[in-house]
C-alpha cells in the first residue's frame, strides 16, 4: 500500500510536492476512495524515505486544498467528496490547459489558434478524423 | 512529535590555535533527524566531539538527552550511538568479536537486530575486519551502534565513501530507526542531497560558525531563483533582500533566501518580464548561503 511511494531523483519540484502528487494519484485511480485512512505521517515518511517534516507539509497542503481531512487523533482520511477522483483528473487536466495557455499567450497567440492547434495535434496523433469538422 | 531537546547547545566555543569554533547554539528535538552541512573543516565533527563530550568546550551550555555535558556525560553516553570516520576497529578481530564486545558493554544490546543488520549490510560475522572493504568497515561501525538501540545516534558522515547500494542500505536503515519516535538522529554529510531527502532540519555550519539552523521545509520555502527578461537599455530591477544577481545580456537571474510571493509582481512593475520563479536545491542554496557569508565576512 505504502511500499511503492518512490520518489524521483531527478525531478526538480520539491518533494513534498511529489508527495502530494502520489496521494493525489491514487486518489484519481481511486486506489484511494472518499473515507479512506491514509498512513500515519511517519508511516509515509519511513515507506517513502523522505523526512517526517516533509510528509506533515504535503498533509497539511492536502489539507488546504480539501482533499484529505485530518481528525485530532485519529488520523487523516480521504474527504468524502462524491467524485473526488474525477475531479482531481479534471484539476490536473485543467492544469495543463492553463500552461498551454499562458505560454501561447506569451508567444502572441489567441485562444482561436490555440483551439486549432489542439484539432490539429489530434488528428495528426489519429486521435480525431480530420474529415469532420 | 514531542518538544523535548535530545540535544541542546547553547553558546559553545572552543578555540584551536588555526580554528574556532565560534558561539555554536543547536537545538534538535527528540524523534528528529537533523542533517549537519558545511565544508571540509567547517567544525562539524569538532561540534559532534563536543556533544559527545570528547572535546572539552571553552565555553557554553550543552546539554545531551537531559544530561548535562560534560559533567553528566558517562550517563548520556550509554544512550549516544557516536559513529565517524576517525574511529577504527581492531584488523585483526573479526565483526564477531567486536559485537561480543559492544555486547558485554551495553545491556541494551539488540542480538537479534544485530543479526538481521549483519545480513541486510551483506557483512560476514567470522572475517577479520583486514579483509572488509572500506564500505564492509563503515557498515560494520554503523551496525555496532546501531544494534545497542541508543536513543541519540551522532554520525560523522555516514555515507562518504559508500557506493550507491550501500549508500541506500545504510539511509533505510536510518529511516528505519526512525519509526520510534523516541530516537533522534543527528548526522552530517557532503552530500546534500541525502539532507534534503532525510533530515527534518538543517543546519549550515561554516568556518566554525553556525550560518543558520532550522527545520527543512520554512527553509527550503525561503528560497527562489528568479527568471526574468528586462527590456534593451533600462536598468535591472532592484528588489530589498536579494542574495545575488547575475546578469546574460538582457536575462537575469536573481537568488533570494527572503522570498515573498509579491516579489514577481514587483519586478514586473519596474519592466521586467518573469520567466519563471524557481525553487532550490539544498545544494545550490547551501553554496549560495557559504558565498554570501564569506563575501559578509570579507567586507
Amino acid at each position: 500500500m505504502t511500499e511503492e511511494f518512490i520518489l524521483s531523483q531527478s525531478d526538480g519540484r520539491p518533494m513534498y510536492l511529489q508527495i502530494m502528487d502520489q496521494i493525489k494519484l491514487r486518489i484519481t485511480v481511486e486506489d484511494w476512495n472518499p473515507g479512506f485512512k491514509l498512513p500515519s505521517i511517519r508511516e509515509l515518511a519511513i515507506a517513502a524515505k523522505v523526512s517526517v517534516i516533509t510528509v506533515k507539509r504535503a498533509y497539511q497542503e492536502l489539507e488546504g486544498e480539501g482533499i484529505i481531512i485530518t481528525r485530532q487523533g485519529k488520523g487523516s482520511f480521504v474527504a468524502e467528496i462524491d467524485g473526488l477522483g474525477r475531479q482531481l483528473r479534471e484539476d490536473e487536466l485543467d492544469g495543463y490547459l492553463v500552461q498551454a495557455l499562458e505560454v501561447a499567450e506569451s508567444l502572441g497567440l489567441d485562444i482561436g489558434t490555440v483551439r486549432e492547434r489542439l484539432y490539429e495535434i489530434a488528428v495528426d496523433l489519429g486521435k480525431m478524423n480530420g474529415d469532420e469538422t | 512529535m514531542s518538544n523535548q531537546l535530545a540535544i541542546s547547545m547553547d553558546g559553545v566555543s572552543k578555540q584551536y590555535s588555526h580554528f574556532r569554533l565560534d558561539d555554536v547554539s543547536i537545538q534538535l528535538e527528540e524523534g528528529g533527524i537533523m542533517g549537519f552541512i558545511g565544508p571540509n573543516g567547517a567544525g562539524k565533527s569538532t561540534t559532534m566531539r563536543v556533544i559527545m563530550g570528547l572535546v572539552l568546550a571553552d565555553s557554553g551550555e550543552i546539554n545531551v538527552l537531559g544530561h548535562a555535558i560534560p559533567d553528566d556525560q558517562a550517563r548520556a553516553k550509554m544512550s549516544i550511538g557516536f559513529a565517524s570516520e576517525d574511529m577504527n576497529l581492531y584488523p585483526t578481530a573479526t565483526l564477531q568479536w567486536h559485537m561480543d564486545f559492544v555486547r558485554s558493554i551495553f545491556p541494551s544490546w539488540d542480538q537479534q537486530y544485530a543479526d538481521a543488520l549483519v545480513k541486510r549490510f551483506d557483512l560476514h560475522h567470522d572475517l577479520k575486519i583486514k579483509g572488509f572493504s572500506h564500505g564492509q568497515k563503515v557498515k560494520a561501525q554503523l551496525l555496532l551502534v546501531l544494534a545497542r538501540r541508543p536513543r541519540l545516534l551522532l554520525l560523522d558522515e555516514p555515507t562518504t565513501g559508500l557506493d550507491p547500494v550501500a549508500r541506500r542500505e545504510v539511509l533505510d536503515e536510518l529511516m528505519e530507526v526512525l519509526a520510534d519516535e523516541e530516537r533522534t538522529i543527528l548526522f552530517s554529510s557532503h552530500n546534500t542531497k541525502d539532507v534534503e531527502q532525510l533530515s527534518d532540519s538543517i543546519t549550515f555550519i561554516d568556518r566554525g560558525c553556525v550560518i543558520e539552523s532550522q527545520d527543512k521545509e520554512s527553509y527550503l520555502e525561503r528560497w527562489r531563483r528568479i527568471r526574468f527578461e528586462v527590456p534593451e537599455g533600462s536598468r535591472t530591477p532592484t528588489l530589498p533582500g536579494v542574495d545575488s544577481v547575475q546578469k546574460a545580456g538582457r536575462l537575469v537571474s536573481m537568488t533570494t533566501g527572503n522570498f515573498e510571493p509579491d516579489m514577481p509582481a514587483i519586478l514586473q512593475d519596474q519592466g521586467a518580464v518573469i520567466h519563471g520563479v524557481e525553487n532550490m536545491t539544498l545544494e545550490e542554496i547551501f553554496v549560495a548561503e557559504v558565498m554570501s557569508s564569506r563575501q559578509g565576512e570579507a567586507a
